[in-house]
């Protein structure tokens, strides 16, 4: 009874957080210092010529006549109904627009975190417990994670469709010419992920219950694999969770660079041609997949980690926090407090 | 003395030795990111002393010339200076990354104050506000502000600082709590000093310190946001060299001239492994180890 609680709470959470998401776009639409409508046609920085038409169809869509807060609950029951406005340079539905070009990018997406698991799953696996493994590893993260997404294409590019011609430079539409942008978006993932999961196999090892399965004759490996990697689950996904908001903002970066279509490129065109309504599309459409995947990120530590199902807990709660907020109960831990915890 | 113990006394001295190797490479490297920090900083100052060169001068005649005398780092697709211009450079992206930081630190800390010591209400308020924020990928946020307000240095560093702030609320709001209901702050309220007197020379601080820390280490992550919108058109315009922006200029002619593209990268990446390990190090000071 207490798990349904918490997972309907931890449900609440998130719609309310979509919720505040959607309300500071339309705020912040209203926050540009010219006339709404000329906001949304993208006419805030240009001076552009708009008929007198197009204005007034403007102004009708979005009701711009009705007061402020007529306007937001319009707003929020078209945003329900999946009404996302119209595209002023394609004059199409921004949800047309979104559904044509989320294919792309959710192929990138998981092809990037299924790369970006493996990677992190061996080299942690490999490498947790023995010392120079894990002083060259963490040299590599450093790097991986200091080195610009658009770089590391370059880089990606150079050897391997440059200088070795194994692979296509940019999209050919076959699964081939997907590997570079996912292996593009998965390396600094990948060194993130395997950070968090180093340490955490670290600190498991050096708990008294690996001693004990030490002495009954398992090697590191074994021990790792069997016992330690369980252990490490609740940060590793906790850091899986976060990092897949970065993959968001490193498509839009990825399928520019390798000239793929999707989501990320769709942003990226329509902020220059100053089509709002798309803008806020994807980046509304953006922002509740990254709310979606945190909270099951959130739900999931019941099911890997059986002491949070006991106690309401993650062993990754910092323990400064425990005492002085100790109403503070899992399903109410949230985004922010999980990227803490992971720094 | 039986075997076994001579055994453990070589591992013992082995130990002691590969420590030692240790301390002394991660000195070296701090020493070593120390001195690429400075020569940073040199060049977002003093461009002029690092280069003789002008960045914007265009040599018709060097098109895309290889690295070689004249040009260490060889020339891009209009015949400018490569080096000449990731020393110039230097300049956007630093300002970029200390004023995005210096946003997110300062709005932060004022928030994550008030979520840690005001009542239950309004500390509730904060942190869902804060939630919101930090509900939208950082880079969207700051691609989204960057669409309703305009393109440029000054409207990126303060999309990249907003995008920056709900992290800082949580870890200063953290950090409050901690010292708050530390025995030190118990003791100098029971010494009967004022609570401006508590506030201001015992709590902020200690609260703010590890702050700054991250800080550091969020300047690197800062830089290459920053660089990033300006590598998608929407930071600096040209023709003012900036390192985002040369790498989206050089993207077209990977296979003419790789240097154009490999080496203000290479600047980008150095600048961040440079404060993410001075920050680190910091860090493991600050944390007693180290």
């Amino acid at each position: 009874m207490r798990t349904t609680w918490m997972v309907l709470r931890r449900l609440g959470v998130s719609l309310i957080t979509l919720l505040g998401a959607a309300t500071l776009t339309f705020f912040a639409l209203r926050l540009v210092p010219v006339d709404p409508a000329f906001a949304i046609l993208g006419a805030g920085q240009q001076q552009v010529e708009i008929s007198p038409e197009v204005l007034a169809v403007v102004r009708q869509e979005y009701h711009l006549d009705e007061p402020l807060i007529v306007q937001y609950f319009l707003y929020l029951g078209r945003l329900v109904r999946g009404d996302l406005g119209m595209s002023y340079v394609q004059e199409q539905p921004v949800s047309q627009l979104l559904a044509a070009q989320a294919g792309p990018t959710v192929a990138l997406a998981l092809a990037a975190t299924l790369l970006a698991i493996v990677i992190s799953l061996v080299g942690g696996v490999l490498t947790a417990g023995r010392r120079l493994p894990s002083w060259i590893s963490s040299g590599v993260e450093l790097v991986l994670a200091s080195t610009p997404v658009f770089w590391l294409g370059f880089i990606l590019m150079l050897i391997f469709a440059v200088w070795l011609r194994a692979l296509p430079i940019l999209d050919s539409g076959d699964l081939r010419s997907l590997i570079l942008p996912a292996l593009t978006l998965a390396l600094p993932a990948a060194a993130l992920l395997l950070q968090v999961l180093r340490q955490s196999l670290d600190d498991a090892l050096e708990q008294p219950f690996i001693l004990s399965a030490r002495a009954r004759g398992l090697g590191t490996l074994a021990v790792t694999v069997k016992h330690a990697l369980r252990h490490a689950a609740v940060p590793y996904l906790t850091m899986l969770g976060f990092s897949f908001g970065a993959l968001l903002g490193g498509a839009a970066i990825t399928e520019t660079l390798f000239s793929r279509p999707g989501l990320g490129r769709l942003l990226v065109d329509s902020v220059a041609s100053q089509d709002i309504p798309v803008v806020i599309g994807v980046v509304l459409a953006g922002t509740a997949v990254f709310i979606l995947v945190n909270t099951l990120v959130d739900l999931s530590y019941g099911l890997v980690d059986p002491r949070v199902r006991e106690t309401g807990r993650t062993s990754v709660e910092p323990t400064q926090a425990v005492g002085a907020d100790a109403e503070h109960t899992d399903a109410e831990r949230t985004d922010t407090e999980r990227k803490e915890v992971v720094a | 003395m039986s075997g076994a113990v001579v055994a453990e006394a070589v591992t013992a001295r082995q130990h002691v030795r590969w420590r030692g190797w240790v301390r002394f490479a991660a000195d070296l490297g701090t020493l070593l990111c120390a001195i690429v920090l400075v020569l940073f900083v040199l060049a977002a100052l003093w461009p002029q002393l690092l280069t003789s060169l002008d960045p914007l001068a265009a040599d018709r005649a060097l098109i895309l010339a290889p690295p070689g005398p004249g040009h260490p780092l060889g020339t891009d697709e209009i015949g400018r200076d490569v080096y000449a211009r990731i020393v110039y450079g230097a300049r956007s992206s630093l300002v970029l990354g200390f004023g995005a930081v210096l946003i997110s630190l300062f709005f932060g800390t004022i928030l994550g104050l008030v979520a840690g010591l005001s009542n239950r209400v309004i500390s509730t308020i904060t942190l869902r506000l804060t939630d919101i924020g930090a509900a939208f990928p950082e880079l969207v946020l700051a691609i989204l502000i960057l669409a309703l307000f305009g393109g440029g240095l000054a409207t990126a560093t303060i999309a990249i600082g907003i995008a920056g702030i709900p992290y800082y609320v949580r870890v200063v709001r953290g950090e409050t709590l901690r010292v708050r209901t530390s025995t030190y702050i118990e003791a100098s309220r029971g010494m009967g000093l004022s609570r401006s007197t508590v506030l201001g020379r015992h709590l902020l601080p200690n609260a703010v310190r590890p702050v700054i820390v991250i800080a550091t280490i969020g300047l690197g992550g800062a830089t290459l946001a920053g660089a990033a919108l300006s590598f998608l058109g929407l930071g600096s315009p040209p023709p003012t060299p900036e390192w985002g922006s040369m790498l989206s200029n050089a993207r077209n002619f990977l296979t003419l001239g790789w240097w154009a593209a490999v080496f203000p990268g290479l600047a980008i990446t150095l600048f961040v492994i440079s404060t993410t390990v001075l920050g680190r190090r910091l860090q493991a000071r600050l944390e007693g180890r180290g």
